[in-house]
């Protein structure tokens, strides 16, 4: 218990001092690596202090202080978010901001959230999460100490704010972990909240107008769902006399009752994992540094909203909830990727990959049957873990060669050995077999089919379609070896590399362990969660299979010497018409003159373009979910 | 018995031709001809092909292209050179512009002169430069030996 | 011995064989229908002895390897499937073998094949779907995914519930034989704007090993058709081979009548008759099944 109050507590002492430490240099190096040293060590602690005695719950007798605490912090963030509404005249934010701050805070006051619950709870979810926040997230801060340097050094436009940076990506690691072990449904609004602003402030790091400008949209998106957020604990504590996350969800009361506070949640997990009408937030957020956009994607925030969805899943079983996720999920997850094709920034193709994945994640969670919550979790685990190193890869390169576009990492495998290593085994496992991700989707793609949901097995089949095109062919651009290349000295920091070879390393270990983390982790949650014995999700024959999928690519190297009889190859040039300059990469032009050679991928504008997708999506989007919801309220309530 | 003669692949370069050898060439692969029937196939890639085959005299613009082609042709491997221009510039022979006929850049195993080269005479010569396959097949074989 | 092992070793020594005979007749039945006299039957064993004994020369490295890589997945789906493995498995497996493939063209930085790796995926992007729904329909059908369940699950073939799932099936079977009009990527027709596509780069031993991967997807892409219509009558053999043989015909047909497309009407075709013949048909077979 104690560990987990330290858990909660000691990211934000770390940003205090951090925000503190107005110096560059070692002492704030050293500190980050210490909190974060002390971050893991108390989070493995905990992990497996609850894997040897199950689920932990804790009732807190006296809680006042800490909810005064927390009131206060709620009030505190909105006058923040007050005053720089105003300052920036964005007033929208503001009045979201006040109205639901207003609404929990006369909640908290009058005294009618009152019920004998625990407030704590910990079960193989949390452990998940647990795992998650603690490894990626501190593994990000680690990454940028370095990397906040070198982005200073190149963007010397900018203000160096590296103090506020690290405090608040501590401050977001502590919100994340009190979000994941609280269970009252107030506390966790209030982490939720912590969260919002939190990243709010970070997309605003660079504080030029673009940033401003994402910030805002990033707090309004965030704050809408919060406002769903606050009216589903004000529904729950005023008609259904619920404080409590666990008891909402195992409720056994009318089932329209707690179909009102279950969608709006939904609803605040879609804004909070970005899906379809909300996705404009997290594509704004590339413009601050890579770590945040790393956060953000991998380890946080995104995965907030996930986890609420996933924590819902049982109450969402076949009603109006499961299907507005479900339906916007899997249409998230269709769409996102066939605008990914379209984008040749890394860090964009990225970001719409996250709000791809997340609408996978999303709408197994709101089909709400065991396999599919399988799914959801073994996709959440991979995607945490796969995304932030690619983030962190790109970031990583664009600081060595100034540019993050993927056209420019043509030939990355000769230029930059290492990185390229690491950004391939992270694509790899965001689509290929046998890599986890792609079980999952096996998994999900089952669960789809038996809930009869023909229109999610649709988007299911053409978004694998085109989620293929993309990845493979930003893999094509790093592995060609253009000859005579140079090879670039890598300067990539050693916190940087420490914290890209630690993702490659738990990214290797999880697909070779993924079945003893679903047989030890995933279905004692479900079994947990659906209060009976889970049948096996995918066979032992399954499961040998996709080893000797892993064993096969391991001895392909040795496969590859025999199948061509040790015979040694000539090397020549390309094929270029016998127009080529000498090498490989320039050719002779019709005027004799020696031109170079310019590879380019397809990205089809006119098909798959921002330009034409994106304004009938999110109109598409929102409309589902604006029928949804008011059908199914007003259902409910008359 | 297994023979690399028993598929020749062709690559067909149109040197500074008038096209008339051409038009023989690909008169070839028509029903009436068929010399798809040996399993000769027009791969348009030097990295597949077996045999190079010329049409038209060498001049300064293509002679780096037909060294880079021939140089990207795996052994063993065969030229012939189709018409006269091909074999020695024909009428052309006396042009600024023209070296001469393939022979002066690359080395040339069989020549098929005619102007145009009919697909008769195109034929028997790809049938020569078959035979000279297995030789240089052998030949390629023991230098690989020692 | 267990039947799934034999047909497994079946498959893993005869299926470059059928393959390669496969690739003859085609050829041969090509030749006929231009009227010509075409090669011999077994010119492509020719073709690949020829291959096997010339030099070997590449672009760099890599390419040994990924092309390996390419042979090997395809024949590790092939086995899979013969020997009744997971049907969603064997077609991520495929999938798996085919972005070896690509790798292959992509690593050589060179025009063609960069220019042709594109097509590749565009053409991998447009059957992916319509390959998938034939797993899913079969799911519908049997309750298993597992191709030993598919077969033994009653005396009616699978296509009489799927018609649909097995035109669309035919559908992209064109572009995964590399067939006119969908050979965007690499044909076996003689030359033309693309040189040799995905292969430009490759030659000799490593070239025919792309050939002999060729030949097992095919007997295995065969079997997939054949899966339509086996049922657990031992006569049902029969008609498989009989279908099958119908089926290719009509691939080999549609060859040599239509001329090569564009990639969008290809993407675009491809995917309506995806949800046309594919979803429609599904729909209605999940419909069934509830009642």
């Amino acid at each position: 218990m104690q560990v987990a109050a330290f858990l909660i507590c000691f990211p934000f002492i770390a940003a205090v001092v951090l925000a503190l430490m107005k110096k560059h240099g070692k002492p704030r190096k050293y500190v980050v690596f210490g909190s974060s040293a002390l971050i893991v060590a108390a989070m493995l602690y905990f992990v497996i202090g609850l894997l040897s005695s199950g689920k932990a719950v804790e009732y807190l007798e006296n809680t006042h202080t800490i909810d005064l605490i927390m009131l206060i912090g709620e009030i505190f963030l909105m006058c923040l978010v007050v005053f720089l509404s105003f300052r920036h005249k964005k007033y929208y934010a503001a009045l979201l901001s006040v109205v639901q701050t207003g609404l929990i805070a006369w909640l908290d006051l009058s005294g009618a959230d009152e019920t004998e619950k625990f407030h704590i709870y910990a079960d193989k979810l949390t452990v998940v999460m647990c795992l998650i926040i603690g490894i990626v997230g501190t593994m990000i801060c680690v990454y940028a100490v370095g990397y906040m340097k070198d982005y200073h050094s190149h963007h010397t436009e900018f203000k160096d704010r590296r103090s506020f940076f690290f405090a608040m990506l501590f401050v977001f690691l502590g919100a994340m972990f009190g979000l994941v072990l609280s269970s009252n449904l107030t506390w966790i609004y209030f982490f939720w909240e912590i969260t919002s602003v939190c990243s709010f402030l970070l997309i605003g790091y660079n504080q030029s107008e673009q940033a401003i400008n994402n910030s805002f949209k990033a707090l309004w998106m965030n704050l809408l769902g919060g406002l769903g957020f606050a009216l589903a604990i004000a529904y729950c504590s005023l008609v259904l006399h619920v404080s409590n996350l666990e008891e909402l969800v195992t409720a056994k009361l009318a089932a329209g009752a707690v179909l009102i506070p279950v969608i709006l949640l939904a609803f605040a997990g879609l804004t909070k994992s970005a899906q379809m009408p909300f996705s404009g937030w997290l594509l704004g957020a590339m413009v601050a540094p890579t770590p945040t956009s790393a956060l953000l994607h991998s380890a946080t925030m995104v995965k907030a909203g996930v986890y609420l969805l996933i924590r819902l899943a049982p109450a969402m079983c076949g009603n109006a909830a499961g299907f507005m996720v479900t339906t916007v999920g899997g249409f998230t997850f269709f769409v996102a990727s066939l605008l990914a094709i379209s984008q040749s920034d890394g860090k964009k193709v990225l970001a719409y990959s996250t709000i791809s994945n997340l609408g996978l994640i999303a709408a197994c969670a709101g089909i709400g049957m065991h396999e599919a919550v399988w799914a959801a979790m073994l996709l959440m685990m991979f995607h945490a873990v796969s995304k932030s190193m690619l983030f962190l890869s790109v970031g990583a390169v664009e600081n060595r060669t100034g540019s993050r576009n993927i056209e420019d990492m043509h030939g990355l495998i000769v230029r930059l050995p290492g990185l390229a290593f690491i950004m391939i085994i992270g694509i790899a496992g965001m689509f290929l077999a046998p890599f986890g991700m792609l079980i999952s989707k096996w998994a999900a793609l089952k669960a789809f089919i038996d809930s009869n949901n023909i229109l999610l097995v649709v988007f299911l089949v053409f978004g694998s379609a085109s989620t293929l095109f993309y990845w493979t062919k930003w893999l094509g651009k790093l592995i060609a070896v253009p000859h005579q290349s140079g090879h670039l000295t890598n300067t990539t920091k050693v916190s940087q590399w420490f914290a890209l070879i630690t993702h490659a390393v738990i990214m290797i270990a999880l697909v070779i362990t993924f079945p003893l983390v679903s047989h030890s982790l995933v279905e004692p949650f479900l079994a947990d969660m659906f209060h009976n014995t889970v049948p096996d999700i995918i066979s032992t024959g399954n499961i040998n299979i996709m080893l000797m999928m892993l064993c096969l690519i391991v001895i392909l190297p040795v496969a590859a010497r025999i199948l061509t009889f040790g015979k040694k190859d000539t090397r020549v040039l390309s094929y270029m018409s016998g127009a080529n300059a000498g090498d490989d990469r320039s050719f002779v032009d019709s005027f004799g003159n020696k031109k170079d050679l310019y590879l380019a991928n397809w990205y089809m504008e006119d098909y798959f373009g921002e330009n034409k997708l994106l304004k009938p999506s999110l109109i598409l989007s929102s409309a589902a979910i604006v029928i949804v919801m008011v059908i199914a309220i007003g259902g409910a309530i008359g | 018995m297994l023979k690399v003669s028993k598929s020749p692949w062709l690559l067909h370069y149109d040197g500074s031709s008038c096209n008339g050898c051409d038009i023989e060439v690909l008169a070839c692969l028509t029903p009436l001809y068929d010399v798809e029937r040996f399993g000769i196939i027009n791969t348009g890639n030097p990295k597949h092909a077996d045999i190079f085959l010329i049409t038209g005299g060498i001049n300064k613009q293509n002679e780096s292209v037909v060294k880079q082609i021939y140089s990207q042709m795996p052994n063993p491997k065969v030229v012939v050179a189709v018409g006269i221009c091909a074999c020695n510039g024909g009428v052309f022979k006396d042009c600024y512009n023209i070296m001469g006929g393939v022979d002066k850049v690359i080395p040339v195993d069989i020549y098929v002169p005619g102007c145009a080269a009919r697909p008769e005479s195109i034929m028997d010569g790809v049938v020569k430069a078959i035979a000279l396959l297995d030789e240089k097949r052998k030949s390629v074989g023991k230098e690989a030996a020692e | 011995m267990n039947i799934s092992v034999v047909s497994l070793l079946l498959y893993l020594i005869l299926g470059p064989f059928a393959g390669g005979l496969l690739a003859g007749i085609d050829r041969k039945i090509t030749a006929r229908m231009q009227g010509r006299k075409g090669p011999s039957v077994l010119q492509p064993f020719y073709d690949l002895y020829k291959l096997f004994n010339k030099q070997s020369v590449v672009v760099n490295d890599l390419q040994d390897f990924l092309v390996a890589g390419f042979l090997v997945f395809i024949i590790f789906t092939g086995c899979l499937f013969f020997s009744g493995g997971d049907l969603l498995l064997v077609f991520f497996a495929l999938t798996l073998a085919g972005i070896f493939f690509v790798m292959s063209a992509c690593s050589a930085s060179s025009p063609y094949g960069s220019m042709a790796s594109q097509r590749e995926l565009m053409q991998m992007m447009a059957y992916e779907p319509m390959v998938l729904l034939v797993a899913i329909g079969f799911y519908i059908v049997t309750g298993s995914f597992a191709v030993k369940d598919i077969i033994h699950f009653s005396n009616i073939p699978a296509v009489a519930y799927m018609p649909g799932i097995y035109l669309g099936f035919l559908w992209v079977l064109v572009i995964k034989f590399r067939k006119s009009p969908f050979d965007l990527s690499t044909t076996h027709h003689a030359h033309q704007e693309m040189v040799k596509g995905l292969t430009t780069e490759l030659s000799g031993n490593i070239l025919a090993l792309v050939e002999v991967s060729h030949w097992y997807e095919n007997v295995f892409l065969l079997g997939v058709v054949g899966l339509f219509f086996a049922t657990s009558d031992w006569w049902s053999a029969i008609v498989v081979i009989v279908t099958v043989a119908i089926s290719y015909f009509l691939e080999i047909l549609v060859d040599n009548v239509f001329p090569r497309v564009k990639w969008d009407f290809m993407l675009k075709s491809t995917w309506i008759v995806t949800l046309v013949a594919g979803v429609i048909n599904l729909m209605v077979i999940s419909l069934i099944k509830l009642r």
